[in-house]
Parts: structure tokens; sequence; C-alpha cells
């Protein structure tokens, strides 16, 4: 049975000494009966799947419906042009969670982290740094799979999924994934990576899932942003020696009873929120949907 | 939920419960029919009813019916590789009681004319639920071996079944029974951590009292 409690990882992680990624590697061998060397095949097949989204980015292109598209070339064309308020490399990640949540969006292929409308979140953060030569693909992989033991339990102690438990549950679990991956590259302890996590999934509780038109395109390409900015800044914190006063697990069950309490119309129907302006609701009769 | 349930599927977009979780359900119909389908007939109800064609869920079953998996990129051309492969279809909406939110039902007619019907959902992150095939509840997911043995109801056909599965060293993850009456047509859904040899199935075949065995998974020798 894999991970139920991030304390408890902390804990297997002191008692044996091994880097928090280690013992999500260790589970999968067993969980899946697989060798070190498959698992890590399969990891790397993620890696390789992500950075071939971002080679196979259309500028031009737009989604069937329109509604989004070219978002991604207008910040990189913004960032060369002029000095974003962000700076450099926080525009590069916004352009490239654009450029994946895009894609998605224009049915090309990307990886699902943990979902697809989330999927912008988690190479938007390890793309730049691997990049600008920050970090090897040696050292991505750890960090994908502290990503992934993350997300594992936030999908057994809450949800994932838009519909179950709201956006928080999508973009928020995808933020909490790459926080901590984060902190794991830049060497944080295990201690830190769960703490990373858990900012980054608090501060952005109670974040709704309204899509327009039921389309994984509004809000959900420009939320992938919020997502990784976010991860950037909680994992920063992390590293800074600041930790969640709330306690990583509880802070995973808090998201849970917000999701449990969240109006249907809030969870995925398209009928509540963003969904339900008037805006929204007349791009849903123009669609025709 | 594996890693790798978290940490992927590599699929094709936007979504996937509506895109990917759909394109399986399409693969494994085919993988149950056993051959090429040359007709189907799909219904579609809940959300893949009312936001499937903004996801693609239509061209992603069909994807799957051509044997794509979800990463493939021509999943949303499938319509026109369909026309070009001789599948004929037809997708309309429909209701299902008491169905999960994202239901499809399936009728396919194979190219050597033998004929299906599978009822399955998608769960979200690309994982799905096969709900019933030929009307019969097997509720499996089709992720690890399978094995679907439709046998009379009578006395001591688990203990065959199970016992020759011991023999040959396939260990059993779950076991689920149904009947439709006493003494009638029962089903055992067996999911195995190992795969089940072709000759295993032969012979679990000519024991008494087993209809038919459909096997999901990698067949080995």
């Amino acid at each position: 049975m894999a991970f139920h409690s991030l304390e408890e990882m902390v804990r297997i992680c002191n008692e044996t000494n091994l880097a928090f990624w280690e013992i999500v590697l260790r589970e999968d061998m067993s969980e899946r009966s697989v060798s070190k060397e498959s698992s890590f095949e399969m990891m790397e097949h993620m890696w390789e799947a992500m950075k071939e989204a971002v080679e196979k980015y259309e500028p031009q292109k737009t989604s069937a419906s329109g509604l989004v598209g070219t978002m991604g070339a207008k910040i990189e064309e913004y960032r060369n042009k002029q000095k974003p308020l962000c700076g450099d490399f926080v525009s590069k990640v916004m352009e490239r969670a654009l450029q994946m949540g895009e894609s998605n969006a224009c049915m090309k292929r990307i990886v699902a982290a943990p979902t697809a409308g989330a999927c912008g979140v988690l190479p938007a953060v390890l793309i730049p740094l691997y990049e600008e030569g920050r970090v090897t693909s040696e050292e991505i992989i750890p960090a994908l799979y502290t990503a992934a033991g993350i997300g594992q339990v936030i999908a057994a102690r809450a949800f994932i999924a838009g519909a179950a438990g709201g956006c928080q549950a999508e973009i928020g679990t995808a933020s909490a994934m790459a926080a901590g991956a984060l902190v794991s590259i830049q060497g944080g302890n295990a201690q830190q990576i769960i703490h990373a996590a858990a900012m980054a999934l608090k501060n952005l509780l109670g974040l709704v899932c309204d899509p327009v038109a039921g389309l994984v395109e509004v809000p959900c390409v420009k939320r992938n942003v919020v997502g990784a900015v976010n991860a950037l800044t909680a994992a920063d914190m992390a590293l800074a020696g600041i930790i969640s006063r709330i306690s990583p697990d509880q802070v995973i069950d808090a998201m849970r009873e917000v999701g449990e309490s969240m109006h249907v119309s809030l969870k995925e129907t398209g009928e509540g929120g963003i969904a339900n302006t008037p805006d929204a609701r007349k791009i849903k009769e123009e669609l025709g949907i | 939920m594996n890693i790798f349930d978290i940490l992927g599927p590599v699929m094709v977009g936007p979504s996937s419960s509506h895109t990917a979780g759909a394109t399986r359900i399409g693969f494994i119909t085919r993988k149950l029919l056993g051959c090429k389908p040359v007709k189907a007939t799909i219904g579609l109800c809940g959300s893949f009813a009312a936001t499937g064609k903004g996801h693609g869920t239509d061209r992603a079953i069909i994807a799957g019916l051509l044997g794509m998996q979800p990463d493939d990129m021509r999943i949303p051309e499938s319509f026109e590789i369909a026309k070009q492969e001789g599948l004929q279809f037809d997708i309309s909406n429909i209701q299902v009681k008491e169905a999960h939110p994202n239901t499809a039902v399936i009728k396919a007619i194979g190219e050597d004319g033998r004929s299906l019907e599978v009822q399955a959902s998608s769960l979200g992150g690309g994982r799905i639920l096969l709900n019933k095939i030929d009307g019969i509840v097997v509720n499996c997911t089709g992720s690890c071996p399978t094995l679907i043995i439709r046998n009379e109801d009578s006395p001591g056909q688990v203990a065959e079944v199970t016992s020759m599965l011991y023999q040959k060293h396939v260990n059993i993850a779950t076991l689920q029974l149904y009947r439709d009456k006493r003494g009638g047509d029962a089903v055992m859904v067996i999911e195995t951590d190992q795969p089940v040899y072709k000759a295993t199935i032969c012979n679990l075949e000519q024991l008494e009292g087993i209809k038919k065995v459909t096997y999901i998974g990698e067949e080995e020798q």
C-alpha cells in the first residue's frame, strides 16, 4: 500500500537515512513489483514527454472553441521586447505553464500531473531550470519522484480531480507537487519538501473548478500559471526555513473538508463561478454546448 | 493508485477523464472483441454526453476502437482514420440508470461477425472501470490481468478455477462473483498478479460447467 501521510514519509526518511524521493522509488518498486531500472525508465519517459510537449507547442494554434491559444507566444514576445515585472526566470515559468495548458486544450500530447487540466504546473517550473542549465536531467528524475510521492498522499487523503474537490484538488495538488520537486532540486531535506507542499496547497485552498462551457480552457489554462508561480514562492519559503504552522497532513485534510463542502456547481459541472458569468453563458451559447 | 497514475499518463489532451479515459474505453472494447471492429454504436451518458464533444470524447472512443492508446497523436483525426479503415460508427447521447457521470455504452461488431456490448466509466486521471460486458456486471479496471469467466451456478466451480490458477502459480489479487439466479448463469471476475498463459486459459475453458473465458491482459506464450 502506498503512503498515506507526508509526516510518516519524513519519519521513514529519518529512520532509513534515505532521501524523500528514494522512499517513493522503493515503494513503486514494491507496489508494481518492478526493478529500479524499470521504474526509472518510466519516469524518464515522463520527463522526455514533458520536454517534447514544450518543443511541439504551436504558437499560432488555437483550441477548437477558439477560447485559448497564442498566450504562451505572447509572453515570450513580451519578455523579448520589454522587461517583465516578474523578471526573466518567472516570465519563462509563466510562458511554459501557458504553453502546456494551451497544448492540452488543442488536443496535443502532454503529461497529466496529476491531471491534464493541471499539466502545465510541474513542467513550467522544471523546464526553465533545465534550460538555464541550473539542473541536469539526472537531477530532475528524483524531483519527479518527490512530486509523485506528494501527489499520491494527496490522492489518498483527499482527491486530485476537480469533479471531486474543485480546482484546489487539481492546480492545488500540482502546485504542492511542484513545490516539493523544487525543494528537492535545491537540496532541501524531507521536512522542507513536505512543508513547501503544505504551503503551496494552503495558498490555493478553496479554489473552485468552474470551467466555461465545461471545457478545460477558461480559466484552467491561466490557473496553471498561478500554480507554478505559487510553487516557486512556497519552495523559496521552505528553503528559507519558513514552515507551515499547520502540519502538512492536516493541510491536506483541510483541503478535503473544503472540497467536500464545496457546492456541486463549483466542481467541474460548468454551472457556477466563472462558468456562470454572463460572458461565460454567452460563450457557451455561441459554441452550442 | 501507483505513482504513474499521479505523474502520468502521457496523453493527448484536453481531459484525462474525457479524452484519455475515453480512449482506453474504446481500446479495451476492441481488445475484448478480439478483432478489428467494423461497426460501432456508441452511447454517451452524463458528463460524457454534456461536455464530450468539447473534450474530444467522441473522437477518443473511436481512436480506441481503432487500436490507439491515450498518447496517440492521431486521436484528433480518428473519424477520418475510421473512414479509411472501414469502421462505421454512430454516436448519440443516451441515459443509463444509476451510471457513473462519465459512462459510455459501446455495441461493436467485429470483422469476423462477433458482437459485443460494453458499458464502461471513466473515473478520472485516465483510469476506467468496465461496468458490464454483454449486460453482465464485471466491475473491473482491466489495468491488471483479468479473467472473466462465465459458468453454471453450481457447487465447486470457483474451487476448480482457483485451484487451477494455484497450480499455475498465479496469485489472485481480487475475486468477484455474480449470478442472475440460483442455478442460473454465473460470472467470476478474477484479477491476478501474474499474466495467465494461453494454455491455462484453454484448460479453464475445458472445465465442466465453464461456458466462456475472456482474458484481459498481455498474453504470454
